[in-house]
């Protein structure tokens, strides 16, 4: 088991740098950009669910990321809740909403369940914008209060507020981990590859999906409620359909339908847009090219092609002790 | 009876793809359905399995109704089927492709996967069994560990079978297993049909090889144009004028 050990010990190095970060470096800012990047990967762990592991892509992720934040900003600032319970429940408030919209969108297939949750993001960004009453419109919410203290642990300093998204987000691979490797993710898995055979083997695809999908609301409710906290004013443009299309980018580059996908796509474009800003919207004419070879080159992203690579060479390996094998054996 | 279909029929818009058709499966036997192409032999197979509503008509099993039930329903009854063709996860091994088949005979859900709770471990346990099981059973044990994108089409094949028997089935109704493969291959898998039905499992197949199936089918039903034109044993059907006509179309008249 070399390999799986080896996988353990980068996984725990790749930990072990993200706690060092903030003790390592002073600057504010970069503690600043990385914890959004996190917050940003949890989103697109959820999105990976649902278009990278059952084949159903969702535009309307933005839309459901913004329901969490403003879940969030108006349990705390109108309703007066305390941190803490309204942080729980703003996923939870995600989730039904977005059991009923699973139920309606995922009577489309294909193309027109991209297009209807197309629709259905841009609906939701337009009750946050429009409704006036309730999200304050264009002005956005202001005030929204970051997490309380725990007890005797602090979570208000930037060091602090790193480490806490960091633990979400760990948490959240760990989930993604054990739901992608479980019985229910081969489920979603046989349903991306196909859906009519996954249902003639006996999976109720009805189910499967609908669960995928409120699971993908769940993280982007999460990553919204954790947004909204974090950066403490939220407007409608955090469910704008531009957040969706970065969101995807994100898990394209990295690797839609792997696990570390979302981590590596999230970090490198984020890390790029910061290195590249001096260009300003002429990044696009590296992202552009750089996005297009990848969907033609390496489907499965980053990731994908780092898979592809390593099982090329096991296999080598394999048919290498195979040969020297059967030479041995002409030997004797 | 074991598996009936009743005066079933099914049309697309004015299109009727299967009509009034009467069948009844012979239990522990080789059933094979064969006629021209677009005669509704896949619509027929695709209305039992639950892909379809009927138009009209009734599909019974061991006495139940099972016509109006969902696809994944039927295959809980012990009814399974391949395609003409097959999505297989390619990225993945041809082992991790059928483990998933026996995922209906498990109930772990979420909570079971996110907590891996001792069910879940042995469920896990008993689906890999069955996939290696089934796999050895169609001759892929060997090929286990492979990347399903780097086999070969009557591997593939074999693994449709493979993923069909890992559901625990009593009954498998198998879409053109043999199309695309080489005559030798062809041989190959009508054995490993023959041992499904040594191991009690009851085969219903649609085939286009005349020659094979003659050899193979314990009984033979034709379609033309969606509607039942003979019924028989191989020998039967040898010697049936209509289905000579449909098959060579006018010039067996000419
Ligand atoms: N979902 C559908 N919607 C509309 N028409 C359909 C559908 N499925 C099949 N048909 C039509 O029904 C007829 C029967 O098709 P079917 O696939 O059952 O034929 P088949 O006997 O399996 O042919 P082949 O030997 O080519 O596989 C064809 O005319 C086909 O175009
Ligand atoms: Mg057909």
């Amino acid at each position: 088991m070399p390999t799986l050990l080896s996988k353990k010990y980068a996984l725990i190095a790749i930990i072990l740098v993200a706690i060092l970060i903030p003790l390592l470096s002073t600057n504010e800012y970069y503690l600043h950009i990385l914890t959004l990047s996190f917050i940003w990967i949890i989103a697109v762990y959820g999105l990976n669910l649902l278009a990278g592991f059952t084949g159903y892509l969702s535009l309307a992720h933005a839309g459901f990321f913004g329901i969490g934040a403003y879940a969030l900003g108006l349990l705390t600032v109108k309703g007066g809740m305390s941190f803490w319970p309204a942080f729980f429940l703003a996923p939870v408030i995600t989730t039904v909403i977005g059991f009923f919209i699973g139920l309606v969108a995922l009577r489309t297939k294909e193309h027109f369940f991209a297009i209807y949750t197309l629709c259905v993001g841009y609906i939701i960004y337009l009750v946050i914008d429009k409704w006036e009453g309730l999200t304050g419109g264009v002005r956005g919410l202001i005030g929204i209060p970051g997490p309380t203290n725990i007890g005797p642990i602090e979570l208000t300093s930037a060091n602090a507020r790193y480490y806490f998204v960091l633990t979400v987000l760990l948490l959240v691979v760990f989930l993604i981990y054990r739901i992608v490797n479980s019985l229910v993710g081969r489920s979603f898995i046989a349903i991306r590859n196909d859906e009519q055979l996954a249902q003639s083997i006996g999976i109720s695809t009805l189910k499967n999906k609908l669960m995928s999908f409120v699971l993908s609301t769940f993280f982007a409710g999460l990553a919204g409620a954790l947004y909204a906290s974090f950066i403490r004013f939220i407007g409608p443009d955090i469910s704008n359909i531009n957040i969706t299309f970065d969101l995807l980018i994100f898990m394209i580059v990295g690797g839609i339908g792997t696990l570390s996908g979302p981590v590596i796509g999230t970090l490198l474009i984020v890390v790029l847009s910061q290195q590249l800003q001096f260009l300003q919207d002429h990044r696009m004419l590296i992202f552009g090219p750089l996005l297009t070879s990848i969907i033609i080159f390496s489907p499965r992203g980053l990731a994908g092609m780092y898979l592809t690579w390593y099982y090329k060479r096991k296999a080598k390996k394999k048919a290498q002790i195979q040969t020297d094998n059967a030479s041995i054996g002409g030997d004797s | 009876m074991f598996l009936e279909a009743k005066n079933l029929s099914k049309h697309f818009g004015g299109l009727h793809a299967v009509k009034e058709v009467d069948f009844s499966v012979e239990k522990g036997k080789i059933n094979a359905i064969i006629g021209p192409n677009g005669a509704g032999k896949s619509t027929f197979f695709n209305v039992i399995t639950g892909l379809h509503r009927p138009s009209s008509g009734q599909v019974i099993f061991k006495g139940d109704d099972i016509s109006k039930l969902p696809p994944n329903k039927i295959a809980l009854l012990g009814i399974a089927r391949t395609f003409q063709t097959t999505n297989l996860f390619e990225q993945a091994t041809v082992f991790e492709n059928v483990v998933v088949g026996h995922r209906l005979r498990t109930k772990s859900n979420l909570f079971d996967a996110i907590f891996r709770t001792k069910r879940t471990k042995q469920e896990e346990e008993k689906c890999k069994e069955k996939a290696l099981e089934v796999l050895h059973f169609v001759g892929l044990a060997h090929a286990a560990e492979r990347m399903v994108g780097s086999i070969s089409q009557e591997e593939k094949k074999r693994i449709a079978f493979a993923l069909a028997l890992a559901t625990d089935p009593e009954i498998v109704f198998l879409d053109e297993p043999t199309a695309g493969v080489n005559p030798d291959e062809t041989e190959e898998l009508a054995q490993l049909m023959q041992k499904m039905v040594q191991k009690g499992i009851t085969v219903c197949l649609i085939e286009h090889k005349m020659q094979m199936i003659m050899k193979l089918a314990d009984k033979i039903m034709v379609l033309n144009y969606g509607e039942k034109i003979a019924e028989g044993t191989p020998d039967e059907i040898n010697n049936n004028e209509e289905v000579i006509k449909a098959y060579l179309g006018g010039s067996a008249s000419a």
